[in-house]
């Protein structure tokens, strides 16, 4: 059916800290290859690697943008300690977690459970609406769902319909402090499920059928089938979505920019927000920098981490 | 074998259908509030059609949301950076899968780290950087700032396509004593095809829902999704008028991901999710 060439690329999420780290590099010793790698190089180095190290000195002064900046040292990375803002905003992200990368992995996995290994007719065209919320502009989506929580808006009208309309707060789903930011995570849920579930069913259908003959043969229920064929053998799928998720929730912007702006008050608050704010709206610049350079840091620790993790417990 | 039975088949397609309907309810929500007449009284509820089809809220959405200016702005931007990066990738990925030379190494684990660079560790020295060569709010800033930030991916997809050639392509080229130039574009490009196709396709999708260095760099040349953050925010109680924005938006999209689907799954399953 597809007989085009397919390159066996592994996922780049599983490249910093996996065992799948690239092999040595093959090939003839040839200095022409200088001239091949130069040009990205060069623009890659001007724009990623020289404004990253750029990034580390400016986060090292009390710097408004304007006027000469003063030197702090560690100053600014100290604030992590100290700064309620910044907690507050790596807790947001915290709790996002929950929403963009733990529930999705749980429904999927349960979906891609109870869905029988059978061909489903016309899963292309299922597929592909799965995908839809992944594909689409952020921008469009957080609309769209901006309206799905309007005051007039299908979630009211359902609510109020079965009669608990008394639930809604009053100054809307996206405007309550308590319901803002688990409104944007169920936004960030329905982005990622469709993602999850594909990845996972794809998984399971590569797990060998005679591995579920053997567990029914010894007569294992459907439960002792998860935990002993399905789980295990989803173990690189697994990996995969959960450090894209949890390095993509890490950098949460353009969802927050259009459903909430960070607020109410500062209750949906996030990392990649807070730097945003802080380089253009509160003249933090040296701060700003330091938030970008820890977000970099957190982001290779958790994929190091998640990567290590997944493998021990593949080897177990 | 697995006999599936009948509640089993029919249990697949429940669920099947059921989590496709949640998947795309807020987004055919979106299509009928922009048809629903103009202005905030009109909210729609989402479960009705629209008293009447007002198509012309599309006409007063791209006039005032200023989308043929974001149009452009998009387009011009994703003509050049997309060509451009898929192209240094090309280069780049052939040197790292064929070639051995001192530092070769070294310099791909430079192009990897890139992959889990966020643009918020880099945003802050770069604006400072784009102002200094007058590059604020130009096409020019969008069109480097995008393309350096898809070479990591890039190099890193184009090297795994590469690699996985047949050693004897690469021989018969050598014993042919064809150029690592020629070797490259009549027989790995070729060869390459669908990778590249995918690379370019996900390059197109990345560059069009591109909003943070849109909004960080620009302000009269905004992009298409920055124009519509900025529309809707205009707009804020006129949800007729920003949904007709929002599927403006989403159209040239959708129009890619239908035509390139297999490209666009295979890309994204294997790894390069937008953000």
């Amino acid at each position: 059916m597809d007989a085009e060439p397919v390159p066996e690329v592994p996922s780049r999420a599983v490249v910093v800290g996996g065992r799948r780290r690239p092999e040595s590099l093959p090939g003839a010793a040839r200095r022409i290859g200088y001239l091949y790698v130069a040009p990205a190089f060069i623009l890659y180095a001007a724009f990623n690697l020289f404004p990253l190290a750029q990034g580390v000195n400016v986060s090292l002064y009390n710097w408004d943008g304007i006027t000469p900046g003063t030197w702090v040292g560690l100053g600014n990375y100290a604030a992590f300690f100290t700064d309620p803002a910044i907690r507050e905003g790596y807790v947001h992200v915290l709790i996002l977690m929950f929403f963009y990368s733990f529930m999705p992995i749980v429904i999927g996995l349960f979906l891609a459970a109870l869905l029988s290994r059978i061909r489903i007719r016309g899963l292309t065209f299922y597929r592909m609406l799965l995908f839809l919320p992944l594909v689409i502009t952020d921008v469009v989506t957080a609309l769209a769902w901006t309206w799905v929580y309007d005051v007039n808006g299908p979630l009211n009208t359902v609510l109020k319909a079965v009669g608990l309309g008394h639930f809604i707060p009053a100054a809307g789903w996206l405007g309550d402090f308590n319901t803002a930011l688990p409104a944007v995570g169920v936004f960030g849920m329905w982005g990622e499920f469709g993602f999850c579930l594909i990845l996972l069913v794809a998984g399971v259908m590569k797990i060998p059928a005679s591995l579920y003959e053997a567990a029914w043969v010894d007569g294992a229920g459907a439960v002792r089938e998860f935990f002993a064929v399905t789980l295990p053998g989803l173990r690189y799928e697994l990996q995969v979505v959960l450090v894209l998720s949890v390095i993509g929730t890490l950098g949460t912007f353009d969802e927050i920019y259009v459903m909430t702006s960070g607020g109410p008050g500062t209750a949906t608050s996030v990392p990649a927000y807070l730097v945003w704010r802080r380089l253009f709206q509160t003249g933090q610049v040296g701060s700003a920098a330091a938030l970008g350079i820890m977000l970099m840091l957190i982001v290779f620790v958790v994929t190091y981490g998640l990567n290590r993790l997944m493998e021990r417990g593949a080897q177990e | 074998m697995n006999t599936a039975s009948r509640t089993q088949v029919t249990l697949n397609y429940v669920l099947i259908i059921v989590c496709s309907l949640v998947a795309v309810y807020p987004l055919v929500g979106v299509v009928l509030a922009s048809l629903y007449p103009s202005g905030p009284a009109s909210a729609p509820s989402g479960f009705a059609l629209p008293p009447s089809f007002n198509w012309h809220n599309y006409v007063s959405a791209w006039e005032q949301g200023g989308f043929a200016a974001s149009f452009t702005t998009s387009i011009i931007v994703a003509a050049v950076m997309v060509p451009a990066s898929v192209g240094l990738s090309i280069l780049g990925g052939f040197a790292f899968a064929t070639m051995r030379f001192r530092g070769s190494k070294a310099i791909f684990y430079l192009f990897i780290l890139g992959l889990i660079i966020p643009t918020e560790a880099t945003i802050v020295p770069l604006y400072y950087d784009v102002r200094a060569m007058g590059l604020l709010d130009t096409y020019w800033a969008l069109i480097l700032l995008e393309t350096s930030g898809e070479l990591a991916f890039g190099i890193f997809w184009m090297r795994a396509a590469f690699l996985s050639a047949p050693r004897s392509l690469l021989e018969a080229a050598r014993i042919d004593g064809a150029s690592s130039w020629r070797t490259l574009w009549q027989i790995l490009v070729p060869f390459a095809r669908p990778a590249i196709l995918t690379l370019t396709v996900l390059t197109f999708a990345d560059s069009w829902n591109e909003f943070f260095l849109a909004l960080v760099f620009t302000v009269n040349h905004m992009t298409a999704p920055a124009g519509l953050a900025s529309f809707s925010g205009r707009y804020t109680t006129n949800i007729p008028l920003v949904s007709a924005g929002a599927v403006i938006v989403a159209v040239p999209i959708l129009i890619v991901f239908i035509i390139f689907q297999r490209q666009f799954m295979r890309g994204m399953l294997t790894g390069a999710v937008k953000g």
